[in-house]
């Protein structure tokens, strides 16, 4: 079984958690993820223009350069939280430029290397495969596309084609950390995402609060938040280990039971 | 006629690739949008009455044709070959980016989007698109790096008189890569009726191609109105790239005529050897940025490299992705100018033709001193002048030491 069909086979939803590489003590912000009850974890390549990301995430991004943070440094952080952590899948987050510069095939392989199970990259839709999915597919590597609300049933194949560790539903068309989508449209989109694949849909974009990620979580495989953790790492620099394993127990407290407050 | 095989002038093919160059890198929720433009530009393209109201605009609002000017003084101060200025300075709103952004408001309104945004460097893409706006009718963003807003101030003025609502962008070095980065990130949150009009053949496909189909009106008037006055081509083009726009628009109509030589020049900044220049084809790497694959400025990670020009309109770390197939190819050189030359071009032009051209366009004049001696009195070197210089005035002064 891979590390995605375990974190999502846990007969509960599960939480997908974001935090930008570089960005405060991202080691041990990683570990505070993984002990308040993260499931999956989506670690961002930090890039100089990050444009689907709203200011939370730019400013992330930013901060993460400025300190100098390079491609090797988050391999080497990636192959840290996998000999920490060998059971939680690591997913790798960006933009395709830093991804292909020195060569789609070389990322594809040092990332496998490092231990990680899966890669998005915002700016590759599927009309552009060629040039990032078949060498993670070579690697072993999953290539996790995004859904969003204005994919429509004729593009949903070709998203879904060569897919896989689980489908990223953006619940908003926009950028990330801005207004969250109404339930009920979320729950008529993931039904039909789920009626054309067997891959787990977890879902993003505004979630910010337990509150939130309960009412995605009865009706998605899994729910992502990202922005949020990254308000708590801006705010406290290099010690942002324990607030953010408090959110993360609150939010994986909320996702996990989901189902069991429905009734 | 030249067999389709041969032709440089068949690109993009149908994925909207240039060579390796141009595509669609893009978010998902762009990717319905881009693909429903294309399908209705290919539309637009087919309907005589698109081309009718275009055709009509450009003669009546826009002022075409846009003369072609035997630059007297200029040749023989040169003296070599001779020198054509192609009038784009003469246009409403002062430059080449007003053909483009009729075009493109055509396209939204056959759309039906009611919202427009846009991105500029210089000012003059948002004047022009604040201009079409007023004129159809139709709200106007316009994304404006702050440094930018500092330096173009003019322009800044303009745009709000014609109604527009313009929005320094602090992000970055605050400059036409930011506005780019800050204006998609509107279009992602507004697809449903925004139309972005994009200043510059780069982006997505179809921008790239349907940006330099709209400009090239400008290489078709200066081909037939060179036929016209001397009964050859010239023998030299030359245009300043920024995102290359007024460039593509000028060559692509001279493209199959091998006796036509083109040069491409790109901004050199403070010079290409050091790190203030915005040469990307001389001094950057190919890569992905702002939904296309073209020549980047870049680090060895792949992370964006600030660019720098006195011309707010080059001031760009990437450029438009037929370029980068033309110069992989070998089709057209490109050349880098520094800030210093062109203040010296921008300066003799003024003096010796009585025409203040845009520092963008003092770029490509800039090139003259390096060429025209290459050319004998019976050859013609055709430089574009894309714009007026009557923005810069306040960027020149401070260069110059000048108090105004
Ligand atoms: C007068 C003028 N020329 C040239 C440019 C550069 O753009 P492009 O390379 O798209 O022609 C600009 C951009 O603002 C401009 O204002």
């Amino acid at each position: 079984m891979s590390r995605f069909e375990s974190a999502f086979g846990k007969g509960r939803p599960a939480l997908v958690c974001f935090i930008t590489a570089g960005d405060g003590d991202t080691a041990a912000n990683l570990d505070a993820l993984v002990a308040g009850g993260a499931d999956v974890i989506e670690l961002g390549m930090p890039f100089t223009d990050p444009m689907a990301d709203g200011p939370a995430i730019q400013a992330a991004n930013l901060r993460a350069l400025a300190k100098g943070t390079t491609t090797a440094d988050i391999l080497a952080l990636a192959a840290g939280f996998r000999a920490r952590h060998p059971e939680v899948p690591l997913v790798l987050m960006g933009y395709a430029n830093p991804m292909i510069h020195r060569g789609a095939d070389w990322f594809a392989a040092e990332a496998a290397k490092a231990g990680v199970d899966g890669v998005i990259c915002v700016d590759i839709p599927p009309e552009e495969d060629a040039e990032l999915g078949p060498q993670l597919r070579a690697a072993g590597l999953n290539m996790i596309r995004l859904a969003t609300p204005t994919t429509d049933a004729a593009r949903l194949p070709a998203v879904l084609d060569g897919s896989g560790g689980f489908l990223y539903y953006v619940s908003v068309a926009g950028i990330t950390g801005k207004q969250q989508a109404a339930i009920d449209s979320i729950e008529q989109a993931v039904a039909r995402l789920k009626a054309s694949t067997d891959l787990p849909v977890a879902v993003g974009f505004g979630v910010r609060t337990p509150g939130q990620a309960e009412a995605i979580a009865r009706v998605a495989d899994g729910v992502v938040v990202g922005s949020a953790f990254i308000d708590i790492v801006a705010e406290h620099g290099e010690e942002a280990a324990a607030p953010l394993k408090e959110l993360t127990a609150a939010l994986a407290k909320a996702v996990h039971n989901a189902r069991e407050t429905v009734a | 006629m030249t067999d389709l095989a041969n032709s440089f002038r068949t690109q993009p093919d149908e994925r909207g690739h240039f060579g390796q160059f141009g595509g669609r890198y893009v978010a998902e929720t762009l990717m319905p949008l881009i693909l429903d433009l294309e399908k209705e530009y290919r539309a637009a393209k087919a309907d005589p009455a698109f081309k009718a109201e275009f055709d009509s605009l450009m003669a009546h609002y826009v002022g075409r044709p846009s003369p072609l000017y035997f630059a007297e003084r200029l040749t023989e101060h040169f003296g070599g070959g001779q020198i054509w200025f192609k009038r784009e300075e003469l246009n409403h709103t002062g430059a080449h980016k007003i053909n483009n952004c009729i075009g493109q408001i055509l396209l939204a309104i056959r759309m039906g989007k009611t919202r427009i945004i846009a991105e500029t460097g210089a000012g003059q893409h948002g004047v022009a698109t604040a201009t079409v706006c007023a004129r159809f009718g139709l709200p106007c963003v316009i994304y404006m790096g702050s440094t930018d807003v500092a330096r173009q101030q003019p322009n800044v003025f303009r745009m709000k008189l014609l109604g527009a609502e313009v929005i320094p962008v602090e992000s970055g070095a605050k400059t036409l890569k930011d506005a780019m980065n800050e204006a998609m990130r509107d279009w992602v949150a507004n697809v449903h009726d925004t139309f972005y009009i994009i200043g510059t053949a780069a982006g997505p496909h179809p921008y790239p191609e349907l940006v330099r189909d709209f400009q090239s009106v400008i290489g078709k008037e200066a081909r037939a109105q060179m036929l016209e006055r001397t009964g050859k081509l010239p023998d030299l083009l030359l245009a300043a790239v920024g995102g290359g726009s007024n460039a593509i628009g000028l060559f692509h109509p001279f493209l199959d005529d091998p006796e036509v030589a083109m040069v491409g020049v790109e901004a050199g900044g403070h010079g290409v050897e050091t790190d203030k220049h915005a040469a990307s084809l001389t001094g950057g790497s190919p890569g992905v940025l702002h939904g296309n694959k073209t020549y980047l400025l870049q680090d060895e990670d792949g992370q964006i490299i600030e660019a720098h020009s006195i011309s707010a309109g080059l001031d760009y770390p990437g450029i438009g992705p037929e370029h980068s197939w033309l110069h992989d190819i070998g089709r057209v050189k490109y050349l880098p100018i520094n800030d210093d030359e062109a203040l010296e071009a921008f300066q003799l032009c003024c003096r010796l033709e009585g025409i203040i051209p845009a520092l963008e366009s003092a770029h490509a004049l800039a090139a003259l001193p390096k060429v025209a001696k290459e050319y004998g009195k019976d050859q013609m070197i055709l430089v574009n002048v894309s714009g007026r210089g009557d923005k810069d005035i306040f960027t020149v002064a401070d260069a110059l030491g000048a108090k105004i």
